[in-house]
Order: structure tokens, then sequence, then C-alpha cells
């Protein structure tokens, strides 16, 4: 961040947080593909209590979704403090404007700027794209209306300014790997306030991409809040290893998830019951959980991580036991924003 | 192997015929100037088109950041990324969208590397493109600063570069 520019306070609930110092925690949620509300409602309850804040996905993977703030919404009415998710990929720099404007006149103080999912992956893959802007340009875009009181294109504020608590994220094992710390550097001088990265899994690694963040003066900066999500059975993890960039899944935490169902595992494969596969899944759920509570305690260790992003979508049951598993609960009392 | 992909394997040799070709052109600013930046842009966009397509695979952006992106065009990114590599880059250094197509700015960093002129420029904050340049030649929105003009905000951040804790150049480190 350029010294000129003067920081002003937003009064979300995460910001909170992360000036008193205190590990942070927060949750991700998926929008339903459908226009039901009731299903952000109840995905909601299982977060409830257990996070500072929860990133609602915008389209994520490229698949059509409730959008990110009209699920937001639901959330600041329930109590609850969403991070927008916003992508390049689906707006051109007025749209992503106009509707901060309304997000922020609807109560929503935080929001992580992506570039977003080719549409390729999802299933609109014969539609256009936009990518005006990248990622990064969004994040100054962003903190230009906040600290200076400007639209993209240069002009002036008449009014009320959209104060965001501005995230980016962080792919610290996509390749070039040695590049990925500058690039971090990037977003910080862009004027990310907070950034969550992408899923930690071997430590070692990432305490080696710390080691040069911290070298580079970055942690001081920014807040970075380190992605860790339950595995669901070996299979994800190596599925994970293989085929998702960006992550890397050290074989320890492949065995130690194919040893808590060997038990099942050992059963002949046309021996095994419906009741044995449940109870394999149910013990290789256990153990990823465990893994999980590990690897967040061996992250509060490393010094420059402000908290954790616990990504268990689809499986919002598991941020419960993950939190109070290594000891993250309760949460600081819930500050919500004067509105 | 193509020309191209030849000569951008060869990037410290391009960004000296850069900084050449630079300092040429904006010597020969007044006489450009003298005979109207117009006719001479209808004169060189074609040249400068077919020229920067062979070698760089160029989108004729109007507003060229080579040098500054390890001689590497960012527009040929399929989400047209300016400040790269995002994080869907595959482990053996393919995009994500095209794994056929190495992603650009991989090449991009192992060029820059190589490119003690303006390599540490891939450091630097690339402001959002402006489209009205499209199709134009970039080395005449060069010489009106067409290309250097950024929205109120902008000014002065895009000379920003992270810079290592003992002040050196960030990439002479991370020679092997």
């Amino acid at each position: 961040m350029t010294e000129e520019a003067q920081k002003t306070l937003v009064g979300s609930n995460l910001e909170h947080v992360l000036q008193n110092g205190t590990f942070a925690v927060t949750g991700e949620l998926g929008p339903p593909q459908s226009a039901d509300g009731n299903v952000i409602r109840e995905k909601l309850n299982l977060l409830k209590s257990y996070v500072d804040a929860v990133n609602i996905t915008d389209n994520q993977t490229a698949i059509v979704r409730m959008s990110s703030i009209g699920a937001g919404t639901i959330l600041v009415e329930e109590g609850m403090e969403p991070v927008i998710q916003m992508t390049c990929r689906d707006r051109n720099r007025l749209a992503i404007q106009s509707d901060l404007l309304g997000a922020y006149a609807l109560g929503m103080r935080n929001v992580l700027c992506l570039s977003g999912d080719h549409q390729d992956f999802g299933n609109h893959p014969t539609a256009k794209n936009v990518f005006d802007i990248d990622s990064i340009q969004m994040v100054k875009m962003v903190a230009d209306m906040r600290d200076k009181g400007l639209f993209q294109c240069g002009d002036e504020f008449k009014g009320q300014k959209p104060c965001f608590l501005i995230g980016a994220a962080a792919a610290p094992f996509a390749d070039p790997i040695k590049f990925r710390p500058y690039r971090l550097g990037k977003k910080v001088n862009a004027g990310a306030d907070f950034i969550q990265t992408q899923l930690v899994y071997d430590i070692e690694a990432f305490e080696e991409y710390m080691d040069k963040v911290r070298e580079l003066g970055l942690h001081e900066q920014t807040s970075i809040l380190a992605g860790v999500g339950p595995l669901k059975s070996p299979g994800m993890a190596r599925y994970m290893k293989k085929n998702v960039p960006g992550i890397l899944v050290p074989d320890k935490i492949i065995d130690r998830m194919s040893e808590a169902g060997k038990p099942w595992s050992d059963i002949k494969k046309e021996d095994r019951t419906k009741e044995d596969k449940k109870a394999r899944s149910q013990a290789w759920r256990k153990e990823g959980i465990q893994i999980c509570v590990d690897l967040i305690k061996e992250l509060q260790k490393i010094e420059g991580v402000a908290g954790v992003h616990i990504m268990a979508i689809e499986w919002e049951e598991a941020v419960k036991p993950i939190v109070e598993g290594a000891g993250l609960h309760p949460r600081p009392e819930m500050k919500t924003p004067v509105l | 192997m193509s020309l191209g992909s030849w000569l951008r394997d060869r990037p410290h040799f391009l960004e000296i015929v850069y900084k050449a070709a630079e300092n040429f052109v904006t010597r020969l600013d007044p006489l450009i100037s003298w005979i109207g930046y117009d006719r001479v842009e209808r004169l060189i966009t074609p040249p400068e088109e077919i020229a920067k397509e062979i070698v760089f695979d160029c989108r004729m952006c109007g507003q060229c950041i080579l040098h500054s992106t390890g001689m590497t065009c960012p527009m040929t990114c399929p989400k047209h990324i300016r400040n790269g590599p995002c994080g869907g880059v595959r482990g053996n250094g393919h995009c994500e969208v095209k794994p056929e197509m190495r992603c650009v700015w991989v090449e991009a960093y192992e060029r820059s590397l190589h490119m003690p002129i303006y390599g540490t420029e891939m450091t630097q904050l690339q402001p959002p493109v402006n489209k009205s340049l499209r199709g134009r030649a970039a080395w005449i929105t060069m010489l009106t600063g067409e290309d250097k003009e950024v929205p109120a905000g902008w000014e002065g951040i895009s000379e920003l570069t992270i810079l290592d804790a003992d002040h050196t150049c960030w990439f002479s480190s991370q020679e092997e």
C-alpha cells in the first residue's frame, strides 16, 4: 500500500478481528443452482458462530448459481458477514463498480477480487467472457473508490463511497513457484488488505513461500489467511494432487487417509456391504477433519499467517468440528457494520 | 519450431532490439510529428501488425508492454491477464484453459530472468487496457503518449517494483 493513500476503516467484522490480531477464521458458502434462499439459510446455520465471515462464491467453476450479492444480502439479514467474491469473467469495469455500489448499500463490507475460472470449465462453455480487467487491476479499482474517492475512469465520487475491506487470492504452489511471492507483492501494492490462499496441505512448501513473503515484508502490509479444506477420501486427495493446478498433497497425507479406511478396505470388494462402505466413508471423513485440524495448528505457528480460510463447500458440517478441534472456538463477538 | 518462438527464446537479444528501436523512433519523433502521426500510423500499422504477429502472436492492443512482460504478449493469455500468471497454471507449466499451450506467463517469467535491462518490470503493476487503442500502431501511441495515459489513481504506481531485501534485482537471486 502506498503511503499517501489514507486507509479508511470499513467497519467490517473481519477487519475488526484482523486488526485485533486475533487468528481469523473465514468460511465459504456456495450458492445454489436455484432461486431458493432457504438453501443459503440452512448452510449458514452450520457456519454461524464458527467463522468471522463467509465467502460467497461468484458462479464458481463457471457454473451459473445465485449471485454472490443476492446470497450476501440474505447473510446480512441473518446477521452474518459475507465476503463477496467478484470475478472479472462476467463483468466489465462498469458492471463491477455498479454491483459493488449496490453491495455496499445492502450492507456488505468485504470483497474478494478474482479473475475467475474460465467459462470452458463450466456449464456455459459457448458463452462470451469479459476479462475487461484482471484481478490485480480490480483490487486497485476498489481501493481507489475507497481511498481516493475515484471511479476507475478517474471521475470523483459525489456522495457515499463504497468502503470495502479488499481481499485477493494467492496460489503459492502454482507454477512459476518462485514468482508467486512477487505476484503477491503486486496484489499488496494494488491495495489488498487480506489474502486468502489456495488449499494448503504441504506445510513445508508453504513455509518456504512464507519465508520469501516475510523477506519481502508483505506479511506486514496485508493479512494472509491460509486456505484449508477437509478431505473426504484418499481418492479425493489423489485426484487433487494429480489434477488440480496449484495444490500440493504430500504422500503422507494420502497415506493417513488410506490408513483410516484400512479395516474396511481390507475386506474383499465383493464382500463389502453397504454398511461397510458407509463406515469407511465416515472413518475417512473423520480423518479428513483431523488432518485439517492438524494443518491449522501447524499454520498457526508460521509467522505472518493471520488466519485460515476453511473451504468445505458441500460439506459445511465439517466446519464446526474443525474450528473446535483447532481450539479456535468461540469466535470473537460479531461486530455488524453500521448501516 | 517457428521463427517466432526461436526469436522469443532469445529475450536478451529482443530487449536490445526493442531498446534500440525505441531510441530510433523517439529520435524520429520530430520528423514523424511534422509529417503527421495519422499519416505515418497508416503507413506503419500493417507492417507492425505483420511483424509482431509473426514474432509475438501480437493481438494489436495498441499499448505494447512486451518489454515489461518478458517479451511475451499477455494478450495471448485466454483470460487476457496483464498482471499474471493466474492460479490455474498446471504442474507442467501449461495453461489450465488450453492444456496444449504453455502458460504465456510462465514463459514471460522464464524469459524475464534473462533480461537484465527490463526483467524487473515483471513486478510492476500494469494498468487496465485502454480498449479504444485496439488496432492502433503501438509505436505511434508511444510517441503521442496515448499508451501511457492512465486513469487518475494510477499515476506513478507502475514504477513500483518489488525488490528483494538486499535491494538487488529481483531475479538475480533466482538464477540457477
